[in-house]
């Protein structure tokens, strides 16, 4: 990938302020060894913002920190949060090995914006490419430092010394040895990174590469871990708000003398917020559903069936992603051309937490404990509603009960801190499911445009792509055309003005499900065309032997015989890049015909992801984007009028079941002298291509838009 | 109306005075602070809130207080016994069988009721009788295998 578009969210009021300096940071952290170092994305990124946006310098300052305490523990301080990814493992694993310490010796505090170094979020499969590589770095320098500090004590050279288990050891006489506990006790040493340290090659890995279970598991199962939602405050009050029906609406007016008159409940209104506060949740919703309100709401024609031919109409022209050879000597070199559209609806993140905010403002100083993905971010945006300097506010991140993007943006946080200014009280936020839904940055609706051609002997002779409001992430195809061309129009998953009728942002692998689904399709149908099997005429397509070795690597898996589609069989393929991993995946569906439905029976998928860190949180992830991923591709979809949101509940919007799932076999390539890539997101990008290849291969219906419902499935089958 | 309401909770006599007609999801998160009990719905359609009533998964946004008067009532809190883990808790740790974990209580407590009922289960009998809790992570498969694995592992009883 020449261009990493991981940056589309619009970070611009969110870059590096890191005002906590060496010393600050001392002191609040206390004793030990403190290790400095700098993530060296975030320099990337304020490069690449101050390319794009020319206001801001670059950050000089440290951005991530490890403690070795008194007590011999090592603290990780991470501004990344857990939403059940898995980083408080794998990062845990990356600082263990190259410290040598064990891996139960490790502490991670995550997301705490006094302790933790600025982030800008915990999205984009970027917290093992970007702030792994770093901090090895700085667990190798620590155990240097320590290994200084033993030679001192020892009296023995450093290279007579070695590092075990939180110990240096002479290696001579072993019963010469100092624990990292003893070295560290009283002790403040800062100290830059060289920038030259070395970290352990993959034959030295005792922790990193090796398959270890959850660490958080423990707190999960039994009801103790944290969540926003879970932290309650003396005196706390729980605010519910008052909605409008549409995106659109304007309140006319608001009697909320009803919610008034139930006992402890106070409403609190500051223009167009209106709330009712009271001690328990529930009696503030019942108190809410007492104010008597008008609201007023323009008409609007605009639905989820009507809503492509309006993304076409307002699309803005394209933006070059890739180009190269001519289109027009292509298509003289096509025998056959095929051009088609292909349609994607909005999409929930639908975590089963929904957006959580606590917020306790004493004098000056706020305390927020939100369900975010960007805490930082959301330190500022207090700040900001508050009027007060960003350093009197500490975000403390609790776990985060999922967030696939949509807890990137931070609204009822917003709305927590102006209620607990307003009341004086600390105030908990929780949306209800159908507030959840109403303010989603749901997955944009989308269009692709692609006509190509292949000549007589299947050779892709040309490609000619046009997205439509998908944003351009995974719309670089990655096979060998002499003569292609991919544009964006609208690009950026927040649209354009006047383009979606309410908020739209990031969902996992964000524009890449769309992207994927509409190539991925597209080849399937040049295969069919060609007369070739799908594979093969993959294959054939192919020149870059990553991904080549990855097809093969899923087709060995799923024992893939080569037929010419539709074979009856009901198997399809796919493949993709995300977050500078790759995958192959395919799939055995079975179709009734006469209903449409769709039994999705087995999917294999084969990644490489350079080193996996912890292969056995990565398969959880690449499990977990299939399993999500048959979401999107049979049955999720945003029902709309206008700006209101129709579905309110997961009565109508439908998530995977268990009933759902196939038998799930996936393959993690062994790469491991590579840089660890994303594992959050690849997988998911492929399901919707490969169910719909399925389909097709099943039954000969080729299906355009998703999700794949009955109903498409049946009129595919029937066109008349 | 405010009036007592008895009740066995994770083992023990509780007598609480409050509204009996409010929710029983939020007095125990509230009143009682016993937050291990999630709201993911408020319409019965995910099982974040499961507890068992009478060794019965039910769906505490659906029940009031007064619901459960007189009854037993058990959370995930009051699973582990004296600290130990019951095999269902164990087997999730065991598997992974989960991710962020917001649905996990829900989905053990409905798994507890399901092989109190059925303590062979086959996969398909797993799978229809987790089909009501919803996990948005994707560890369905893991919380089969897990479920599967305490029902071995607890030999029809415990």
């Amino acid at each position: 990938m020449k261009k990493d578009h991981y940056l589309e969210l619009d970070f611009s009021d969110d870059l590096p302020e890191f005002q906590l300096n060496r010393r600050e940071f001392l002191r609040v952290a206390g004793g030990g060894i403190f290790i400095f170092f700098t993530v060296r994305d975030v320099s990337l990124f304020s490069q690449e913002v101050q390319r794009r946006r020319s206001r801001h310098d670059l950050p000089s300052d440290f951005n991530a920190f490890l403690r070795i305490g008194e007590d011999g523990r090592v603290a990780c301080f991470t501004g990344k949060i857990e939403m059940g990814q898995g980083i408080i493992t794998s990062l845990a694993q990356m600082l263990a090995d190259e410290l040598d310490v064990t891996l139960d010796a490790v502490d991670m505090v995550m997301g705490d914006t006094d302790l933790c170094p600025w982030d800008m979020g915990t999205f984009g499969s970027r917290t093992t490419r970007f702030f792994g590589p770093p901090l090895r770095a700085a667990a190798a320098e620590g155990r240097k430092v320590l290994l200084v500090l033993a030679s001192e004590q020892l009296k023995t050279p450093p290279e007579n010394l070695i590092t075990e288990n939180g110990f240096v050891i002479d290696k001579i006489d072993n019963k010469k040895r100092v624990s990292y506990a003893q070295l560290s006790k009283g002790k403040k040493i800062g100290r830059h990174l060289s920038g030259t340290v070395m970290v352990k090659n993959p034959s030295e890995f005792k922790i990193i590469n090796k398959p270890v279970l959850r660490r958080d598991a423990h707190e999960k199962v039994t009801g103790k871990a944290k969540y926003a939602g879970d932290i309650q405050l003396p005196g706390m009050l729980y605010a519910k708000i008052l909605r409008p029906p549409s995106h659109d609406s304007k309140l006319v007016e608001a009697d909320v003398s009803g919610a008034e008159q139930v006992d402890g409940a106070r409403v609190i209104r500051d223009g167009d917020l209106i709330a009712v506060l009271h001690k328990y949740p529930d009696v503030a919703a019942d108190a809410l559903a007492k104010i008597k309100v008008k609201y007023n709401t323009p008409p609007s024609n605009l639905t989820d069936k009507n809503i492509f031919a309006h993304l076409l109409k307002v699309a803005p022209e394209g933006e070059t992603v890739a180009e190269g050879g001519n289109l027009q000597a292509g298509e003289k070199e096509a025998a056959v051309t095929v051009e088609e559209s292909y349609f994607d609806g909005y999409k929930a993140h639908a975590p089963i937490e929904p957006h959580t905010a606590v917020v306790h403002m004493e004098g000056e100083k706020v305390t927020v404990w939100p369900s975010s993905q960007t805490p930082f971010r959301a330190k500022d945006e207090v700040a900001e509603a508050l009027g007060i300097p960003a350093e009197n506010v500490r975000v403390i991140s609790p776990f985060v009960g999922g967030g696939f993007g949509g807890k990137t943006r931070n609204l009822q946080i917003v709305e927590a801190a102006r209620l607990a200014k307003l009341s004086g009280k600390p105030v908990q936020v929780g949306w209800s499911r159908e507030e959840e839904f109403f303010y989603d940055s749901f997955r944009p609706a989308a269009v692709v445009k692609i006509e190509a051609g292949i000549t007589k002997t299947g050779d892709i002779s040309f490609w000619d792509y046009h997205v439509f409001f998908a944003g351009e992430r995974g719309s670089q195809q990655f096979y060998n055309i002499p003569n292609h061309l991919t544009m964006s129009h609208g690009s950026g998953w927040g649209g354009t003005p006047g383009a979606h009728p309410f908020a739209t942002g990031a969902w996992r692998a964000p524009a890449n499900n769309t992207n994927t689904f509409a190539r991925e399709s597209h080849i399937d149908i040049l295969a069919a065309k060609a007369g070739m099997d799908p594979v093969e005429f993959r294959m054939q397509n192919l020149t870059d032997k990553q991904m080549r070795g990855v097809l093969q690597a899923a087709a060995g898996k799923f024992g893939w015989k080569a037929a010419k589609a539709p074979s009856g069989r009901g198997y399809g393929v796919a493949c993709g890049t995300d977050a500078g991993t790759l995958v192959a995946s395919m799939a055995e569906v079975e179709v009734d015909k006469t209903t449409g439905d769709v039994t999705v029976k087995r999917v294999v998928c084969a990644q490489d992801m350079g080193l996996a860190i912890n292969p056995e949180g990565a398969a959880i992830q690449m499990e977990g984007c299939i399993t999500m991923g048959l979401g999107y591709a049979l049955a999720e979809d945003i029902h709309f009028r206008g700006g209101e949101i129709l579905d309110l509940n997961f009565g109508t919007y439908q998530i995977p079941r268990f009933s759902w799932l196939p038998q799930i076999e996936t393959v993690i390539m062994d790469n491991i002298n590579s840089d660890p890539q994303g594992g959050g997101e690849p997988a998911i990008i492929i399901m919707g291509a490969v169910i719909a290849n399925a389909i097709y291969d099943a039954c000969g219906a080729r299906v355009f838009q998703l999700p794949l419902t009955p109903e498409r499935v049946k009129t595919a089958l029937n066109p008349d | 109306m405010i009036e007592k309401v008895k009740f066995r909770l994770n083992g023990n006599p509780t007598t609480i005075s409050v509204d009996s007609s409010r929710i029983l999801l939020w007095v125990l998160r509230t009143d009682l602070g016993l937050t291990g009990t999630k709201f993911g719905c408020g319409e019965s359609y995910c099982g974040a809130c499961t507890v068992l009533v009478n060794n019965e998964a039910m769906r505490s946004c659906q029940l009031t207080v007064k619901d459960v008067q007189g009854k037993e009532v058990m959370t995930i809190e009051g699973l582990a016994q004296n600290g130990n883990l019951h095999p269902l808790q164990k087997a999730f740790m065991e598997h992974d069988a989960l991710q962020c974990g917001y649905c996990t209580p829900g989905i053990i407590l409905t798994a507890y009721a399901l092989l109190n009922k059925n303590p062979h289960p086959s996969t398909p009998d797993i799978i229809s009788g987790m089909n009501n809790n919803l996990c948005r992570c994707g560890a369905h498969n893991r919380i089969v295998k897990a479920v599967q694995a305490a029902a071995d592992e607890m030999k029809g009883g415990y």
